[in-house]
């Protein structure tokens, strides 16, 4: 029998175990294999409960993997992926959460061969006394030189109560390789909330302008960038 | 359409404004000098309503409502316009974006409908060409970028747009060459020098008064005005600084 996690789990420091108690067991990650020199597009709307995916991508095989993660109550996002010899694997990602909602996106990035690129954008808006947690891992493999490994989490909290952790991870065994992480968590700027009340626009619809900027560059190059910048847009006005 | 009675505000608990009178009339334009530190700035925000500023005493009546009862938007929509000493950038979302949620804001405070996309870029294109702004600078974000002078530029083109019945212009002098302040000045004039109008300029400098003429001077020093009068006491501080004319 497989028990719950705890929280002493690294992968499961900040979800919702109560939450998760009821979405116990969850189901297996739905898995896909890119072939050599494939191409892959997925978009997922999260609404509430785990969405797992698992990729492998062979050799010069390209993933765009895009989400919005809300919550009822909680939210995760669990995506794999493991990189063959020159393969490109993109997540953009935004999430939403308020109330004592716990949005999460774990991912975990496998480079094992070399000359593969992964690129990772997340962006969270947390209100309330909500919880919005990314966790990034990349692994790099013994001799995948040339890997070329990127990380940008940012998040903005609309409360003073409201959470948000960035946690990224590398583990690399290679000597070639480019790794870049970087986050940043931060308020929506005051000045620039009065300038737009200065020409005539309400709080809440100026609130909304500046955070659909902010989540704006996680969806750049979707196929689905208007669906999901249309439902984005619906939850972040919901959240106001 | 304005009326400042014995107004006291405080930025941080410090008192800044104390006991500001000024009347200003439709069809006329203000223009408050004075030196650093003497609360000309802190006039534009408290009456923007900007958070942080802080009315102690005194009342503001615009065009008969109390303007101080009034949230920043509110003010905006009745009329009023901040134009700021510094403009505030405001990365991913272009200045047309900005422009049309503005106007369609005020629209909307006043039970009009939204002006339709054709409808908002024809009048952008107008008030725009006024200033002599190339639309693609419309297309960037707001003052993303901007040199100081595109920046004040561009916020004669919101004013344009948004058509206030008073504009408080905040430096709008300050950062532009001559050029720019020419433009500038025809832009204020083309704008809201008209009989329903008004405007308050707040300036260091005598230069801007040059291209609008005002009908009224104040010196401002100490949180309070000290001395009024025409244009020709604009000039005379020019000549003699504040120091000599506020004594």
């Amino acid at each position: 029998m497989i028990t719950l996690p705890t929280r002493k789990a690294e992968e499961w420091r900040y979800a919702d175990l109560g939450a998760l108690e009821t979405l116990w067991p969850l189901p297996d990650a739905e898995s896909v294999t890119v072939a050599a020199g494939g191409e892959f597009a997925r978009a997922i709307v999260n609404k509430g409960g785990v969405v797992r995916l698992s990729l492998t991508l062979e050799a010069g095989a390209k993933a765009a993997v895009h989400v919005l993660n809300t919550a009822d109550t909680y939210a995760r996002i669990e995506i794999e992926a493991t990189l063959h010899e020159g393969a490109d694997f993109h997540l953009g990602g935004v999430q939403l959460s308020s109330g004592d909602q716990t949005a999460e996106i774990v991912t975990t990035v496998r480079h094992i061969e070399p000359n593969a690129t992964s690129h990772q954008m997340i962006r969270s808006v947390a209100g309330g006394t909500s919880t919005a947690s990314v966790l990034g891992k990349v692994y790099v493999a013994k001799g995948a030189d040339g890997t070329d490994g990127s990380q940008s989490v940012r998040a903005m909290l609309l409360d003073r109560t409201a959470q948000a952790n960035a946690r990224p991870e590398l583990e690399i065994y290679a000597d070639d390789v480019k790794c870049a992480h970087g986050c940043a968590i931060g308020e929506l700027d005051a000045n620039g909330l009065f300038y737009l009340a200065a020409r005539g626009i309400e709080p809440a619809r100026a609130k909304a302008l500046m955070l659909q900027a902010f989540i704006a560059e996680a969806f750049d190059g979707a196929a689905e960038k208007d669906n999901l910048t249309a439902a984005a847009q619906a939850a972040l006005e919901a959240l106001l | 359409m304005l009326q400042i009675t014995n107004l006291h505000a405080s930025v941080a608990d410090k008192p800044i404004l104390k006991g500001l009178n000024l009347t200003i009339n439709a069809g006329e334009v203000h223009a408050i000098m004075g030196p650093n530190g003497a609360g000309k700035s802190t006039t534009g925000y408290v009456l923007g309503g900007r958070p942080g500023y802080e009315v102690t005493e005194g009342s503001a009546t615009f065009n008969g409502q109390d303007l101080f009862a009034l949230d920043p938007h509110e003010r905006a929509a009745s009329g009023l316009f901040l134009g700021f000493q510094y403009p505030v950038e405001i990365p991913g979302v272009s200045n047309l974006q900005f422009l049309r949620e503005a106007l369609n804001s005020q629209r909307k405070f006043h039970d009009l409908p939204p002006l339709s996309g054709g409808e908002f870029l024809k009048l952008a294109k107008e008030k725009a060409g006024l200033l002599k702004m190339d639309m693609d600078m419309l297309k960037r974000p707001v003052n993303v970028g901007f040199s100081g002078g595109e920046k004040k530029r561009a916020e004669m083109v919101q004013m344009g747009i948004l058509d206030p019945k008073l504009a408080i212009l905040d430096e709008t002098d300050s950062g532009l060459d001559i050029d720019a302040l020419r433009i500038c000045g025809e832009g204020i004039n083309a704008i809201m020098r008209k009989p329903d109008k008004a405007v308050l300029l707040i300036t260091h400098y005598q230069r801007l008064l040059d291209y609008v003429k005002p009908d009224f001077v104040h010196v401002l020093a100490g949180g309070r005005i000290v001395k009024s009068g025409g244009p020709e006491l604009a000039l005379a501080l020019e000549e003699g600084g504040y120091e000599g004319v506020a004594a």
